[in-house]
């Protein structure tokens, strides 16, 4: 028992709490100092993002651990004990390295799949890393954990396809127009959907953005924001001749743009592609548009259902990228397990080398005078039987067997092996 | 050895075929790798027998259907590698092989003797006059694969059918433009092979033009893509009419090349 997990998410803990404990500014390495002061802890990572505030602990002890853990939290954020514990969770071990594979991974966010939390947990690795924080497994976690992640993102699909409305749209756009930073953008109205897709619309490459409110002084205000320019409200059906993407949020009640009206317009620009996204309930943009050529609109419930079907698909991707977390679970127990045994071979080795040497120097004294050769024959033999006598038990405790916890303690007891082990744990 | 490069050309291109279908359903950049190489290989077989066909009959392997058909398909290949080494086009090889392929088999059942060449085909003008339609005849067989991906696409977007082939496809502006730079490509090409056909049709036979079947299909093939290039310069026809447009322009590529020599006869006819 070694690894120790803990921490709050958003499925056990309000936003309330999760402010509440969070490690953020100069209380991130506050706080992996107050950790390392507790006597079982040896190495720390904090990852402390909007959703999550989990901490990575290795430990002699973990009973020990827990309660330092938890009393620390409290402490240093001022929570009240029982409000904490309820929102808390503990992994250890096996579970603590499948919680911290599943996270980097993105099985265990809000939305599954979200490319943000890997480089979150990279950050939070690197800042402890850097500082000395964190211990040789505990690297070995999270470096296993990073490839983890880039594993599941290149042999699932977890990571395609858009989840949110205003992704969608700029996934659609870029199916129709090659490069977006060519093509010109017009927001009609305002809104927090709306606005939340021209954001992804400009960091995708869109540079020649226009709003056009009913209200001129918000369209400038809006405009500013976006690095545009605002059009008059009146205007924006001339406007429509020289734009490629329009996404429409206004309040109106009836339908703004008709299809006879937007077939003069398309005729004005030769046909060229227009795609435009009718978000407001009740839509604005009469649905007839659609029928005419190199004219693509979509409304709130079309993007809708994109996104339904892509939260599907990566249902279906996440189950399979599961499949890879237990694989590589496994792989990494193995390996921990394997850790166990080693300093008991090097202690059981030790311990044969001294009676080795003691006897060898006792048989020196005994013996008077040899050459060099015989003495070195004499050692190479003594040396022999000693490695011939080892060698059955070393195998066995390098084997991958169940029971090799049992047959560690056996070891021990049988050689009196128990208070070395501290020795050859750094 | 001529026979043994071109049988294993066609494999590899029927491999490549395979791998493009399969494409169509579940892809990966080591599928589509794969399909790259098969090509590539099945590419320089083919060069090899169409180099050796060259060096045996003295003359360009283009003068009976089978020779014609394999050299098609070669045009074709060779312009996919530029496409998509110009472009990146997500999935066009699964569109071009299988037309490929289908070229080289209708090449295979055909007879493949190596004859002299006709004293009337004896000219400069014969190699000049067979590349440039040749190439031009291919540029338009892309711009129809193109157009036929550009209409899958369209289809698509316009009905919200939004699934992984959705996905995979390239975007509608990348294939409009593909679509009319091939055709630009293709309509000089072909605009030049009559040139020099009629040119070189007044050397040998005494008149620029003679009606020969070849020649007006030829002619309304021409007047087809003057009326696609036309229609997309002055009236904006692009995407969905220009995709169409090209895949008619295309028919007309094929009754010219084939349906020409099979049921018209002229002077243009290899088949004796």
């Amino acid at each position: 028992m070694r690894l120790l997990v803990t921490g709050l998410n958003h499925k056990t803990a309000p936003i309330e709490i999760r402010e509440k404990v969070a490690f953020d500014g100069p209380k991130l390495e506050e706080g992996l100092k107050g950790l390392l002061k507790g006597q079982e802890i040896e190495g720390a990572v904090i990852l402390s993002t909007c959703n999550r505030v989990e901490l990575y602990l290795q430990t002699t002890n973990i009973e020990g651990a827990k309660r330092y853990v938890v009393d620390f939290l409290s402490e240093f954020h001022k929570v009240k004990l029982p409000e904490l514990e309820k929102s808390l969770y503990m992994f250890f071990d096996e579970e603590a390295v499948r919680h911290v594979f599943r996270v980097a991974s993105s099985l265990d966010s809000m939305v599954v799949g979200e490319p943000q939390i890997l480089g979150q947990v990279k950050d939070a690795f690197e800042f402890a890393l850097q500082r000395k924080y964190t211990s040789v497994l505990l690297n070995k976690l999270f470096k296993k954990a990073i490839s983890v992640a880039k594993r599941i993102r290149t042999e699932t699909r977890i990571a395609e396809n858009a989840v949110s409305i205003s992704y969608a749209a700029v996934e659609l756009a870029k199916k129709i127009f090659t490069d977006l930073s060519e093509k010109t953008f017009m927001l009609l109205g305002a809104g927090e959907m709306a606005e939340l897709a021209v954001r992804h619309l400009i960091n995708n490459g869109v540079k020649d953005v226009a709003v056009a409110n009913r209200t001129y002084e918000r369209g400038v205000e809006l405009a500013n924001q976006f690095c545009g320019r605002a059009v008059k409200f009146e205007q924006f059906k001339e406007e429509l001749v020289y734009t490629d993407i329009i996404i429409c949020s206004t309040g109106a009640p009836t339908y703004i743009l008709y299809k006879n009206e937007m077939q003069s317009i398309m005729k004005k620009r030769k046909h060229k592609p227009v795609f435009i996204i009718d978000i407001s309930v009740p839509r604005n943009i009469d649905p007839e548009i659609n029928r005419i050529d190199n004219v693509y609109l979509y409304d709130v419930d079309d993007l809708q259902s994109v996104v339904d079907t892509n939260i599907l698909e990566r249902k279906k991707e996440a189950e399979k990228a599961e499949r890879i977390v237990d694989e590589e679970v496994e792989k990494f127990m193995k390996w921990m397990e394997s850790l166990d045994a080693v300093p008991t071979i090097v202690a059981l080795r030790n311990f044969a080398e001294r009676i080795k040497n003691a006897e060898l120097e006792r048989l020196m004294n005994r013996i008077g005078e040899i050459d060099e050769r015989q003495r070195r024959l004499i050692e190479t033999t003594i040396n022999a039987v000693v490695n011939k006598i080892l060698h059955p038990p070393t195998i066995a405790l390098k084997d991958d067997r169940e029971d090799r916890d049992v047959l560690i303690a056996t070891i021990k007891i049988l050689y009196g092996l128990g208070e070395e082990k501290n020795e050859h744990n750094n | 050895m001529v026979i043994i490069l071109f049988e294993l050309a066609l494999t590899f291109y029927f491999a490549a075929t395979i791998v493009g279908v399969l494409e169509l359903f579940k892809s990966s950049k080591a599928t589509t790798r794969l399909l790259m190489i098969l090509a590539v290989i099945g590419f320089a077989l083919h060069t090899a027998n169409i180099v050796l066909r060259f060096f045996i009959g003295g003359h360009l392997p283009i003068t009976n259907m089978h020779e014609a058909s394999s050299f098609f398909s070669w045009c074709i290949v060779l312009l996919f590698f530029y496409i998509e080494y110009r472009y990146k086009v997500g999935l066009l090889g699964s569109f071009v092989m299988p037309v490929v392929f289908l070229f080289m088999l209708s090449s295979s059942i055909l007879p493949r003797g190596i004859k002299p060449l006709s004293p009337l085909l004896q000219s400069s003008w014969f190699a000049v006059h067979t590349l440039l339609a040749f190439l031009g005849d291919a540029a338009f067989a892309m711009a129809a694969g193109i157009g036929l991906m550009y209409l899958l696409q369209e289809h698509f977007v316009k009905k919200k059918h939004l699934g992984s082939l959705f996905q995979r496809l390239p975007s509608l502006q990348s294939l409009d433009e593909i679509n009319y730079r091939l055709i630009s490509i293709g309509f000089p090409l072909l605009t030049l092979a009559i040139v020099t056909g009629s040119i070189w049709a007044e050397t040998a036979l005494g008149s620029y033009w003679r009606w020969d079947p070849k020649e007006t299909w030829s002619l309304i093939t021409w007047f087809i893509y003057v009326f696609v290039l036309h229609a997309r310069l002055r009236a904006g026809w692009r995407g969905k009419k220009a995709a169409y447009l090209s895949i008619i322009g295309f028919l007309a590529v094929l009754f010219t090349f084939f349906g020409v020599n099979l049921i018209l006869k002229g002077y243009h006819s290899y088949l004796q």
